[in-house]
């Protein structure tokens, strides 16, 4: 049994119906970008490697200032496995283009599905009150409103609000800022970040918060029944839960 | 907070999963399509940044009181070899320039000559392939002037810049093609910081292309060669670094 769009199906839908949850190009989109963002990661770590020191400001070398000292990022976690920056970088701006050429598509294509309506807030989604019964019931491994199952809850919507449209962009602009070519050409770059060098530092903050993200995502994806969501995500199709 | 058994096992396949796709990654590296692919990346870039944006947009000068107070040396800090001792010894009234390839005219430049041409002075940031970037000040003559001098033929779309030093062992070299090398950023630097160019720095004379990584900028420059293809140059890939390492030809990313 398929139920109607979940933007229908308000009255509730009991126990084990099974609901269109994911459009075709939120689905495409989630494992081109799972794909881009596991690469990028472990080749920006290649990257770091070879100077892992952040600064502040339009410069930045070994004997100035430093704010933070990184480890050195073991072989597990780096592409490619052992240091080589050349093969890190190429890894990296490949998968930069997948990455932001891809965001754009999701956007364009989310803003005409009216995918980006689900995560509309509504007022419940801004209260302080409604915002920490949200937290509780997360605690208590509720993640769904009975009489809506399909939506997103509050700090889901939340979330992935901050991640869509502030850190994935911030990671687009504070990477292009990086290039040499791209500050020619578009010098509002490095004005927005504050110089090259603080670029290169939000670019590595905003990357330990989606890492952050993605590591909590998967964490309650399992929580949440593993199985299901990941159909979900692959079909389209979800079961609502017990 | 007990988690039921099923999701612990769950768990640790995915991070067993992420481990294979670490791993994978540099098994795909090894297959020669899948390098092709990867490294078509810089050649998308420099077709996007070509394609989208100004291509003589200058790149970002500074004030005086924006620079680096220590600038550092990186990559051949002397060349060390005889040729080049005895060329710091006469404080290089010996070195020569040649300007050669696709040109009208091929030239030999002594640093005298560099000096007497109209030069551009300019503070910008020099950024490293490692990440870190200095503020510094550069003059020297526009690479355009020197290329104009010789009469660069139209055939020619690339310049070779060829070098005192060895890089472990090899010839250093590097090369731009026209678009940059008419750049008006891009200078033959005689002076740094309002000092003629330390030994550290690529005395007597180091190129400046400011839109590109600092691999790109020579230093020791000895050679100036107009060509119609990176080819036969090297290994082919247009730089010491392009050859031996994998770098990106084009380092405006």
């Amino acid at each position: 049994m398929i139920a109607p769009a979940p933007d229908v199906a308000r009255t509730g839908s009991p126990p084990g119906t099974i609901l269109r949850r994911h459009a075709l190009t939120t689905r495409l989109w989630h494992w081109i970008n799972a794909i881009a963002f596991f690469i990028l990661l472990g080749s920006g770590l290649g990257i770091s490697n070879a100077h892992p020191r952040l600064y502040w400001g339009r410069y930045g070398a070994n004997f100035d200032h430093a704010w933070a000292q990184l480890p050195r990022f073991p072989a597990w976690l780096t592409i490619p496995s052992s240091y080589n920056l050349a093969i890190s970088r190429r890894w990296h701006l490949f998968f930069a283009l997948v990455f932001a050429f891809g965001l754009a598509a999701f956007m364009i294509a989310s803003v005409l599905n009216r995918h980006f309506r689900r995560l509309r807030l509504t007022r419940a989604d801004v209260s302080p009150a409604h915002l920490a019964e949200d937290v509780r019931d997360h605690w208590n491994f509720r993640f769904h409103d009975a009489d809506d199952p399909a939506a997103y809850n509050s700090l889901q919507k939340w979330s992935y609000i901050l991640v869509l449209f502030v850190a994935l962009p911030v990671m687009i602009l504070t990477g292009l800022a990086l290039s040499p070519g791209m500050d020619a050409a578009w010098p509002w770059l490095l004005d927005l970040f504050g110089g090259r060098q603080s670029a290169r530092s939000v670019h590595f903050i905003a990357a330990s918060l989606l890492g952050g993200f993605a590591v909590i995502h998967l964490v309650l994806v399992i929580l949440a029944g593993a199985g299901n969501e990941l159909r979900s995500m692959i079909t389209g199709r979800w079961r609502v839960p017990e | 907070m007990i988690l039921p058994r099923p999701s612990l096992h769950r768990r640790n396949l995915l991070a067993g999963g992420a481990g294979l796709l670490l791993a994978g990654c540099d098994k795909v590296i090894q297959q020669p399509a899948a390098r092709r692919i990867l490294f078509a990346g810089d050649d998308m870039h420099k077709g996007l940044q070509r394609a989208l944006t100004d291509r003589g947009a200058l790149a970002p000068e500074f004030r005086p009181d924006q620079m680096s107070p220590i600038f550092r040396a990186n990559g051949t800090r002397d060349p060390g070899t005889p040729a080049y001792a005895a060329m710091v010894a006469d404080g290089f009234a010996s070195y020569r320039l040649a300007v050669g390839g696709l040109v009208d005219r091929p030239l030999s430049l002594r640093l005298a000559d560099l000096a007497a041409m109209p030069s551009r002075s300019q503070i910008t940031r020099h950024d490293c392939v490692e990440g870190w970037s200095a503020i510094g000040q550069w003059q020297g003559p526009m690479l355009g002037t020197v290329l104009k001098a010789a009469g660069l033929r139209r055939s020619a779309r690339y310049v070779v810049f060829t070098c005192a030093d060895l890089y472990n062992g090899q010839p250093y070299y590097e090369s731009i093609d026209t678009i940059d090398a008419f750049h008006p950023q891009t200078i033959l630097a005689l002076k740094m910081n309002g000092r003629r160019l330390e030994v550290a720095h690529g005395a007597p004379v180091r190129l400046r292309v400011e839109r590109q990584l600092g691999y790109k900028h020579a230093k020791y420059v000895t050679g100036i060669t107009a060509v119609a293809s990176l080819d036969g140059i090297g290994k082919g890939q247009g730089g010491y670094w392009e050859d031996n390492v994998d770098y990106d030809w084009y380092a405006g990313i």
